[in-house]
């Protein structure tokens, strides 16, 4: 079961998507406005990561090699139109702000880098594992880079402010402080595995 | 299992399963939010209507939408009977956070009376950097330029009387579901 | 033909080092910044303070504990030019703490990041200035009107600059306006609302032209940029406006002298060939008459000089010299 364990955290720290793979920075740029909004797009990035995970792994004999990617395709769409419906019933005030960048779930890197990388090569379990760690991993980098943006950007954190927001540097809530405050976070974080 | 070989029938077979049973699906889940997202809907514009009618029973609601500085947004604004404004909403806005963003509360500021235009006849609002009555938010002209071309706008379209600017080109189209909602479809309005 | 002759050492130096050239500029600035101590008074003065002073520590803090370099490179001098410059280019009213962040993300972001002098691909006062004006845009366009030497700082009588005016002129052909604008004469001399340092065109021609003549800067970039803004702006001359006299607020007013002579000019950020720089001096002049005419800020000339400088890797592709290749 260790092997297990190794699947899960590899999502979270070797490999995280956001931090070493680099994988769908588009809504890594995008959505991090502020830290809940970072979240809820990691979150629903996660949900889709492994119901398509564990649909592929389980379909994996019965997809022709040939027409894989469109069979996979159309089974990520399926769940982000289905997250998005369910939002949008469920839980508005988060649609809201996230309705506009959910479809491009569908054409997010890591959901069909997982797919082809790792779900059709490998267990059913295994995948719903690598699914919930890469989902994860994914989840805490937008969480974390919506939180720095949110502070220096309004002097915020959660929705809390720490100091007055006419204090807090706009340009980190729009698109140029998104490419600065990854590019440092990587950098950090880069350094920080490093000497580990 | 062995892995299905690449036949052209096995292609064709596999796509097709897997597309109908993902059409079901969505079509499942559809009709089971369906009545919800409506639902949801409503409750808004409802909520948007009570808050800017402020309780007055025989207000009007009027719902418009302008290009302003990041793209259009659209207003929910509310008359009395005189044309006098009771309250406003900012349904949807893509105005830059921090500055034009802040028209969701610098127009209804009752400590600010240079800013705040509840209580005042709408038609012939303007900024006044323009040689209007009303302090633009600070640093972002073209966003309180373009959110009182939406009051006037609104009121025009209610009240028939010609706004002060940009209300001859209006082209009202249909009106909404709800009785007293009018709702204008996007103008093209220009920030001079 | 010439020919040239490699000896072996010891080699006669010509005396041109980074300091000096540093140096030159700093001297070159000099009498615009005379001219704004004069106008904005005390303010003018805390600003530079601030920025210069926060510049060089910034550049210290990283290199000894962040990069724990042996040698420290504050003594070059590019640091304290890029605070005076950041400077330049800050209302003089700007709150101390604003100025300060600029300068630490000048150095920090702009110049020690990419691995310091020399390898910045953008003029790092440049990226302190847009950096503060995207983040509070509200301050940064703020600008107190000149009224003399005055020792009040932060208070001072804010007022629009003459770009306002023009870009209002260019896009309502309301020309009552005109009457608003500094009168030509006012406007060569400084006597108008803007950044620091950018206000006196007279004097920053005189610096600029004074590097030219030290050989610290060619002619190319600042003629290619003014010339090219001259002929857009007599293109574009919107009615009720005579040609030359919009031309002449265009090349007066705003960033452009201080831009063209001082910016667009360092080494590490511009191209090295003569036609290279050409077209980057027509790419900055147009870039910035584009904001200038169209964009929503009212002034793009470090938009544009920032754009041109990430356009000079592939600008140095045209026809490089090889060094010490014979010339045919």
């Amino acid at each position: 079961m260790s092997n297990g364990l190794k699947v899960l955290t590899n999502g979270i720290l070797k490999e995280n998507p956001t931090f070493v793979l680099v994988l769908g920075m588009c809504p890594t740029l995008a959505t991090t406005t502020s830290a809940i909004n970072g979240m809820s797009m990691g979150l629903a990035t996660m949900f889709v990561l492994i119901c398509s995970n564990v649909v592929i792994s389980l379909l994996k004999n019965l997809i022709p090699d040939k027409v894989r990617i469109p069979a996979f395709i159309v089974v990520i769409a399926t769940f982000v139109t289905l997250v998005q419906l369910l939002m949008q019933a469920y839980l508005p005030a988060i649609y809201d702000v996230l309705g506009l960048f959910i479809p491009l779930i569908v054409v997010n890197c890591i959901v069909l880098g997982r797919a082809e990388a790792f779900a059709a090569k490998n267990s059913v379990g295994l995948s719903a594992l690598d699914g919930i760690g890469m989902g994860l991993g994914f989840t805490l980098a937008l969480t974390l880079l919506g939180a720095v943006r949110e502070l220096l950007g309004t002097g915020a954190c959660f929705g809390f402010h720490l100091f007055p927001d006419n204090y807090g540097a706009l340009v980190f809530v729009l698109a140029p402080g998104a490419f600065i405050a990854l590019a440092y976070l990587m950098v950090i974080i880069n350094k920080l595995q490093k000497k580990s | 299992m062995a892995k299905l070989e690449s036949t052209f029938k096995n292609m064709v077979l596999s796509l097709v399963i897997i597309s109908m049973v993902a059409a079901g699906a969505l079509a499942g889940v559809y009709m089971l939010t369906l009545g919800n997202i409506e639902a949801q809907k409503k409750a808004k514009q409802e909520a948007a209507k009570q808050a800017v009618l402020a309780g007055h029973e025989d207000g009007i609601a009027v719902e418009t939408a302008v290009d302003g500085f990041g793209g259009t947004f659209r207003v929910m604004v509310g008359f009395d009977q005189e044309g006098n404004i009771l309250g406003y909403e900012i349904l949807e806005h893509q105005e830059t956070p921090g500055l034009g963003s802040h028209m969701e509360h610098w127009f209804k500021n009752a400590d600010k009376p240079g800013q705040n235009i509840i209580g005042r006849k709408a038609g012939a609002l303007q900024v006044s950097k323009d040689g209007g009555d009303v302090d633009a938010i600070t640093a972002a002209t073209i966003t309180s330029r373009a959110f009182l071309k939406a009051v006037n706008q609104a009121y025009a379209e209610q009240f028939g009387v010609e706004a002060h600017t940009g209300a001859s080109q209006l082209q009202p189209t249909e009106e909404a579901a709800e009785e007293e909602v009018v709702i204008i479809e996007e103008t093209e309005v220009s920030h001079e | 033909m010439k020919q040239y002759i490699v000896a072996p050492a010891p080699h006669a130096h010509s005396g041109d080092s980074v300091r000096r050239n540093m140096l030159l500029v700093i001297l070159a600035l000099l009498p615009a910044y005379v001219v704004s101590v004069i106008e904005f008074g005390v303010g003018a003065l805390i600003t530079a303070a601030i920025s210069v002073c926060a510049c060089v520590l910034t550049e210290w803090c990283i290199s000894r504990f962040l990069l724990k370099e042996q040698r420290q490179t504050i003594g070059d001098l590019s640091a304290v030019l890029t605070g005076l410059l950041l400077a330049f280019n800050l209302p003089s009213s700007l709150d101390w703490w604003i100025v300060l962040i600029g300068a630490v993300v000048a150095i920090g972001v702009g110049k020690m990041t990419f691995g310091g002098l020399g390898q910045n691909p953008f003029n790092p006062a440049l990226v302190g200035r847009v950096f503060l004006l995207i983040s509070f845009p509200a301050q940064m366009t703020t600008w107190p009107v000149p009224q003399g030497f005055n020792t009040s700082y932060l208070d001072a009588e804010t007022g629009a600059t003459p770009l306002y005016y023009l870009k209002h002129i260019a896009k309502t052909g309301d020309t009552s306006l005109v009457d608003q604008l500094p009168a030509l004469k006012d406007a060569f001399l400084g006597v108008m609302g803007g950044s620091l340092g950018e206000v006196c065109a007279l004097a920053l021609i005189i610096g600029g032209l004074f590097l030219i003549c030290c050989r610290v800067i060619t002619w190319h970039i600042p003629v290619s940029i003014i010339a090219t803004v001259a002929l857009f702006a007599w293109i574009g001359t919107p009615a009720g406006m005579e040609a030359h006299q919009y031309v002449a607020y265009e090349l007066l007013s705003g960033g452009l002298m201080l831009g063209a002579f001082f910016m667009a000019t360092d080494y590490v950020t511009s191209p090295m060939s003569a036609w290279g720089k050409i077209i980057f001096g027509i790419g900055i002049g147009f870039i910035m008459m584009v904001i200038r005419t169209w964009g929503a800020y009212p002034e793009g000339m470090s938009f544009a000089i920032l754009i041109m400088n990430a356009c000079v890797p592939l600008l140095n592709k045209i026809r490089p010299q090889r060094f010490g290749e014979k010339k045919k």
